[in-house]
């Protein structure tokens, strides 16, 4: 009955051959890494002798993904934020003020004299003197309301005004509320992400989790609180008179004036006026939008008083130039085309859809829309990652050679195919956390070493039932196929229990125990592999080769 | 010549004291549980809040003298610990300070961990700076941690209820989970007893137990199984007997390989999981001995039904027609 059909042996050795070939750049780990970021590079353009060389010390066809090496390894920072999204509550509160305002004074004739009367941050609470014209005010009030996409569809508008008394209360919408949480946090992630970016460290990771929280992980950073500073930077935004244009960055600037690098033209550089006609601060929103002939634009929007000097600085400079200038870099420079009074405008350039996207994106990652708060922060520093390293290779060396050699003296031949098939378990288990992108970490190597352990439990499962099929004076070839069968049903109940806990750690735990998590589950699945496919086929093949009358395990 | 820990053939009766070993593992669980009511466990900050610093110098560490510095700065409760580890040169000298989370902040502020570094620099001239590691966890996370590591075990130990009751019938189950409940509060106990610190790692470590003790006691069963069927005549005791004393070489020696993997990691995987692989190595051990005398014993305590004769009900509870 030891019969295996070709096809599977074929597909066996080639899942093998496969798996250890995407886990062999683990064993040439910083080469394969030094190849891996000259190549990046070169791709950049950066393409300089020692940088092909670098690239060269490891060839192309082979497989160049490595395993991620978590911050504890690594060391590092990690921070995990919760963005205070009400803050945003109170802003959009202030900007609704002049119109509320306007549009009550509209209807002086119904409602009286207005009076704001002091309130929570999050809402407007306005006395009016004739209460008998109170459902004109709500009428009024509610005609400035806007709606709002939400998923449940239509109905909801964003601002919510109610009755209490003589006092009118207008607060945001619950549904504004959750869509004014969903942008605010989006955008503080970009903006987060950003400012990561300038500092160009390598592989940064910044995500969102849950509805509220960003975590951001950053390897190679010396410590959580430089982490901080990078992000608590605020980014100033303004919108500066334009003197001149040129090449030059050692241009001598007049009085009040200064030289900024263009940040999309190379060597360009723009003198402006130092003092900007209008700041970030004064700008309420910026979207991705047209001009009447159909190009790409930004329109933007300024507060009230922002709005007036823009106003006035336009009507004044029809013609001119203008910069805005982010971070001391002159994002554009377009040209005043005509007196813009109302507050809003609309950036034009010679832009492309996604330059005008990230244009408005950048102009509104102006500042953080919120203050992060800090709920998490962990630094590793690189030497103690390092250390973690030396000592769990040293482990996990040392645990091998004894569980390998206990295997063969424990069962002889049959424990050398066990330890064939351990090496190439562990082997597999590299190639899938390559393969899958996933991240090692100090957990995750206990997880590989308690693999080493476990996997050779399938075939001891497996070995031990041969034993007892051969006391029942079975011949070998029946011993061996029950042995296999009868085992199979403990092994599956056996790993799928063990897998169950796996799946639940990967989806409850977080960073280092979700490492953990990933290694003990493909510790599973490939053990179960090798025990049941790997050294049942070496078992069958060297019982074709020998055909033995006796066998001993 | 094979090394055989356990010889071919044996014949132990397991449960000729079986009131015995419920009475042993009841008194140690609870042991266990008072000494976790009495004590508590030595949380981590995970589950606490705070800030650890791990510390380096080049010269032996004199923990009064940087209390000394410590306290002028009116962090509260700060405690120093000196880590001794096997893999530690001669100028690595090694302690951990903890110090509790700050009123009105949630995560440690950059200024306080500079403060302590200066002080602790003026008290230690040998003191290496940056630190090893910071790590910061607010009340606000630690309590939604806590939350999530107990609902972890219980979802794992619930999921692994309902896959045994599937799988083999529900006396297995009950007894399959009373080990597990065991085990996870055996092992809460050492760590209450022994003041160990108990971290997020441990509730990784614990789900471990919890799949490596059933993993044993699903052997034991699944061999039940089947000789309950092959044995009709014999009774349970005598069945239960068996099924132990057969499977007893592997899970002897898959104990030994496990333990001998855990144990080398105990000793050469340096001191940021020791307590994490201790739990382990207490888990194998608890768990393997849960297995025969915890999980067997209920299920020979509760009986099973022994009707075979509708083959139709257990046919598909079967996976030995698998096709490997």
């Amino acid at each position: 009955m030891l019969q295996i059909d070709t096809w599977k042996r074929v597909l066996i050795w080639l899942v093998c051959v496969t798996g250890l070939l995407m886990a062999l750049p683990n064993a040439f780990y910083t080469r394969v890494e030094q190849s891996n970021d000259a190549k990046t590079a070169i791709e950049l353009g950066i393409d300089t002798p020692e940088m092909q060389a670098e690239a060269a010390q490891w060839p192309n066809w082979l497989p160049s993904s490595l395993v991620n090496l978590g911050l504890d390894l690594r060391g590092g920072a990690h921070l995990l934020a919760e963005v205070r999204v009400s803050d945003v509550y109170e802003s959009r509160m202030e900007a609704m003020w002049p119109e509320i305002r306007d549009a009550l004074r509209d209807e002086r004739e119904s409602v009286g004299t207005i009076r704001k009367q002091a309130s929570e941050p999050d809402e407007i609470r306005v006395r009016i003197s004739q209460p008998e014209g109170m459902s004109r005010a709500l009428e009024v009030v509610r005609g400035l309301a806007r709606q709002v996409q939400t998923l449940t569809g239509v109905g909801a508008t964003d601002i919510e005004a109610r009755a209490e008394g003589d006092t009118i209360v207008i607060q945001l919408s619950e549904a504004e509320k959750l869509a004014s949480d969903d942008r605010t946090v989006r955008q503080s992630l970009e903006i987060v992400r950003r400012r990561i970016d300038e500092v160009g460290t390598r592989e940064p990771t910044i995500q969102r989790q849950g509805t509220d929280r960003i975590l951001i992980q950053v390897p190679g950073i010396g410590s959580a609180g430089e982490l901080k500073d990078i992000i608590g930077t605020t980014a100033q935004l303004t919108f500066n008179p334009v003197a001149g244009r040129g090449t030059d960055p050692d241009a001598v600037p007049g009085i009040g004036e200064e030289v900024v690098p263009s940040l999309d033209e190379s060597g360009v550089y723009y003198t402006i006026e130092s003092a900007p006609v209008v700041t970030g601060e004064d700008l309420v929103d910026a979207q991705p939008s047209f001009n009447q002939n159909g190009q790409p634009a930004v329109s933007f929007r300024f507060n009230t008083s922002g709005a007036r000097r823009f106003g006035d600085y336009t009507r004044d400079n029809v013609g001119a130039p203008f910069a805005i200038v982010l971070d001391d870099e002159v994002i554009s420079a377009p040209v005043i085309n005509q007196h813009i009074p109302g507050g809003s405008g609309i950036i034009t350039g010679n832009f492309t859809v996604e330059e005008s996207t990230n244009l408005a994106v950048l102009l509104r990652a102006g500042a953080l829309p919120a203050r992060l708060e800090f709920l998490e922060e962990r630094t590793i520093g690189p030497e103690l990652g390092q250390d973690s390293i030396d000592a769990g290779k040293v482990a996990t060396i040392v645990a091998f050679v004894a569980v390998l050699t206990f295997m063969a003296l424990s069962y002889g031949l049959f424990g050398i195919f066990a330890n064939i098939a351990l090496i190439i378990n562990v082997g597999l288990i590299f190639g899938l956390l390559s393969l899958i992108g996933a991240t090692l970490t100090l957990p995750g190597i206990a997880g590989i070493v308690l693999t080493v352990g476990m996997a050779v439990d399938a075939n001891v499962l497996i070995f031990e039932r041969i034993r007892e099929e051969l006391k029942s004076a079975k011949g070998p070839a029946r011993a061996i196929d029950l042995g296999y069968e009868k085992a199979l049903s403990a092994i599956l109940d056996a790993n799928v229990t063990t897998f169950i806990t796996a799946v639940i750690l990967f989806a409850m735990g977080s960073g280092p125990v979700r490492g953990f998590a990933i290694t003990l589950g493909l510790g599973i699945l490939t053990s179960v592999f090798t025990a049941i496919f790997v050294t049942r086929l070496m078992i069958v093949i060297w019982f074709e080769r020998r055909r033995p009358k006796m066998i001993e395990v | 010549m094979r090394l055989k820990l356990v010889p071919q053939h044996t014949s132990f009766d397991f449960f000729s004291r079986w009131k015995l070993w419920l009475g042993i593992s009841g008194l140690m669980m609870i042991v266990a549980f008072t000494s976790f009511m009495l004590q508590g466990l030595n949380y981590g900050i995970d589950f606490r809040g705070g800030t650890t610093i791990r510390i380096q110098s080049a010269q032996e560490i004199d923990v009064g003298a940087y209390r000394d510095a410590i306290s002028p700065l009116d962090l509260g409760d700060v405690s120093i610990t000196e880590i001794f580890d096997p893999t530690f040169g001669p100028t690595e000298n090694v302690a951990m300070i903890r110090i509790q989370a700050q009123e009105g902040s949630e995560a440690v502020t950059a200024e306080m961990v500079e403060k302590v570094g200066e002080v602790l620099a003026e008290a230690d001239p040998e003191l290496k700076l940056p630190f090893d590691s910071i790590e910061s966890v607010g009340p606000k996370v630690s309590g939604e941690l806590i939350q999530t590591a107990v609902l972890a075990v219980a979802l794992a130990i619930g999921a692994v209820l309902v896959y045994i009751w599937l799988r083999f019938e529900w006396q297995f189950a009950l007894g399959a989970v009373a080990a597990l409940v065991h085990d996870v509060i055996l092992t809460i106990g050492i760590f209450s007893e022994l003041q160990i610190r108990f971290d997020l790692a441990i509730i990784a470590a614990l789900l471990t137990i919890v799949g490596y003790s059933l993993n044993d006691t699903v052997v034991v069963f699944d061999r039940v199984r089947e000789n309950l069927r092959k044995y009709k005549k014999k009774d349970l005791k005598e069945v239960l007997n068996i099924s132990i004393n057969e499977t007893l070489s592997r899970t002897v020696m898959t104990s030994v390989t496990t333990l001998l993997a855990l144990i080398s990691l105990y000793v050469l995987g340096g001191d940021v999981i020791r307590g994490f692989v201790f739990a382990m190595i207490w888990g194998v051990i608890v768990g393997t001995y849960s297995s025969v005398f915890v999980a067997s014993t209920i299920l020979l305590w509760l009986g099973v039904k022994r009707d075979w004769s509708k083959p139709s009900k257990n046919a598909g509870n079967q996976f030995a027609n698998v096709d490997a």
